[in-house]
């Protein structure tokens, strides 16, 4: 029960913000806006149980990716005040192209996704149970794991990802 | 040792006895929620006053002294100074992230402060990934200063923003290096759990040596900058910002701003107490059972609050003995000498710790 009424509150704070993080005019309040979403979504994996994912996603995305957007609209320059420039019509198309495929994709994903808990839209989504949530042990030791189940190849991709980042970052920065 | 979680449970069975267990879980939440706001604005009073006295001695001044006996009710009077100052708008200013801003800062503050561990069995949020969850909260307040700045439209707050970030952004890896230099030590992130152990097997600081007292003295830089405290205090640098982020902010506004900033303070010393010197576990030297006994006398809480508070003070001696540093010695301070230490130091304790040289 209780859990029921946090996720209703939860889902209306995610829809209401995500709606207004698209429709506001000034770019810096779509970012907080958009800051609000993701610790929505960190609240929902929080009732799930999933305590690592929800603070993963509260680290990368409000410590990490909200800031970064934050700092590089801050040091763009302050054209957003009022800007009412009308966007051309590429762009127009553009913006429709990807929402309408985002939509798409979603939609068939979640109509053709087998859930578990599976009775209408309505019914009450799982109580949250804490022992089954996987320990921090666990997925330390999966991330590292080079067997049949294991991460071992797409963590080291991942950090070649990153200091393929930290070298182009370097090489823009570095006085000749 | 008395665990608190005793009464606890009791409490919880006497309310699920009367009514559905939703409802007990929601009357419980809030009154966690109380007392949380009211050991914060307790805190801040003492902390702030502590701060003006210990301040003044350094200075060779009395510090306050008309307010009541020896000043003390001289922040109850500022408190009210503050309540009753007129809110200023500003007309170029995004109101909406004006107001909003301070929050996110006083959220980051009381989500680390429901983290700390004050007693045995006396822990607000106690997850398994405890140590992870206080680093990942502890960073939306950087979104709010960076906000505040940005939404005050205005020079001085832009930059003492940018500083800001550009600090906290950068000593929070320090922060996270020894906070997992420690866990190696302990081979747990749940901070009771931390806690429990060094109940048992004596403090990390003294457990782990070398490599734990270095984590300690970087943890003890990077944790005042994180807090923006002198010798880091750039981004509120009154002589060239005037007061930084929130030169804008006026009454309570500003009055968040400062609560968060001197309960940060608190809760870095905090945790400094809780993965160093033990938390609320008494002091115990192996040998000596009579004064292991004595010193078990005392409450656990006590312990806390006793270690918090030195830290507290060793941190406010730091503020007013040194000048303050400049922007760039500031971060080459972090990326070319701690980041790297703390990276070596690492190392170091996880052969310590897999050789089996722990004491």
């Amino acid at each position: 029960m209780a859990s029921t009424i946090i996720f209703y509150c939860l889902a209306a704070i995610i829809l209401i913000c995500a709606l207004l993080a698209v429709t506001t005019k000034r770019i810096m309040r779509a970012a907080t806006y958009l800051l609000f979403v993701l610790f929505g979504t960190a609240g929902l994996y929080f009732l799930m149980g999933y305590t690592f994912l929800g603070a993963v996603q509260v680290m990368v995305y409000a410590g990490g990716v909200v800031v970064l957007y934050i700092f590089a609209l801050m040091l763009t320059g302050r054209k957003d005040v009022k800007d009412n420039e009308k966007a051309s019509i590429a762009k127009k198309m553009a913006a429709v192209c990807a929402s309408l495929g985002a939509a798409a994709i979603l939609l068939f994903v979640m109509l053709t996704h087998k859930f578990i808990n599976d009775g209408g839209l309505l019914s009450a989504p799982a109580e949250p149970t804490g022992e089954q949530a996987t320990s921090i042990t666990q997925i330390g030791q999966m991330m590292v794991d080079a067997g049949h189940n294991g991460y071992l190849l797409p963590f080291e991709a991942v950090s070649v990802l990153l200091l393929a980042c930290i070298v182009g970052g370097l090489l823009i920065a570095r006085k000749r | 040792m008395y665990n608190f979680k005793i009464v606890t449970d009791w409490f919880h069975s006497l309310l699920t006895g009367v009514m559905p267990e939703w409802l007990a879980i929601g009357i419980e939440c809030l009154i966690v929620l109380l007392f949380i706001i009211l050991l914060y604005a307790t805190l801040a009073i003492v902390l702030i006053y502590m701060e003006r006295k210990v301040c003044a001695f350094f200075q060779c001044r009395i510090g306050p002294n008309r307010v009541g006996k020896w000043g003390l009710l001289q922040v109850f009077a500022d408190v009210f100074k503050m309540l009753t100052k007129e809110i200023i708008k500003m007309r170029q200013s995004d109101r909406l992230l004006h107001d909003l801003a301070p929050y996110f800062v006083l959220v980051a503050s009381f989500l680390t402060f429901a983290c700390l561990p004050w007693h045995e069995g006396v822990q607000i949020l106690d997850f398994n990934i405890g140590v992870f969850f206080f680093i990942a909260v502890s960073g939306i307040g950087v979104v709010g200063i960076l906000l505040a700045g940005w939404a005050s439209r205005s020079k001085y707050p832009i930059i003492g923003a940018m500083r800001s970030g550009a600090q906290l952004v950068s000593y929070e890896l320090s922060i996270g290096m020894t906070m997992l230099t420690m866990i190696i030590l302990c081979g747990t992130m749940q901070l009771s759990e931390i806690v429990n152990q060094q109940a048992e097997l004596g403090w990390n600081i003294f457990r782990g040596h070398i490599p734990a007292v270095l984590a300690f003295l970087i943890y003890m830089v990077a944790g005042n900058a994180e807090c923006n405290r002198g010798p880091f205090d750039l981004p509120e640098a009154e002589s060239e910002l005037t007061a930084g982020y929130h030169t804008e902010y006026s009454g309570m506004g500003f009055g968040f701003f400062y609560l968060a900033e001197y309960l940060n303070l608190f809760i870095c010393a905090a945790m400094a107490a809780t993965i160093f010197f033990g938390g609320w576990a008494p002091l115990h030297i192996v040998g000596l059972d009579g004064f292991n006994a004595v010193m078990d006398y005392i409450p656990g809480f006590v312990w806390f609050f006793g270690k918090t508070f030195f830290i507290v003070f060793l941190l406010m001696w730091i503020r007013w003995t040194f000048p303050r540093l400049r922007i760039d010695q500031l971060l080459s301070l972090e990326w070319k000498y701690l980041m790297p230490i703390s990276m070596i130091n690492i190392v170091l304790m996880a052969l310590v710790v897999t050789l089996g040289l722990t004491l």
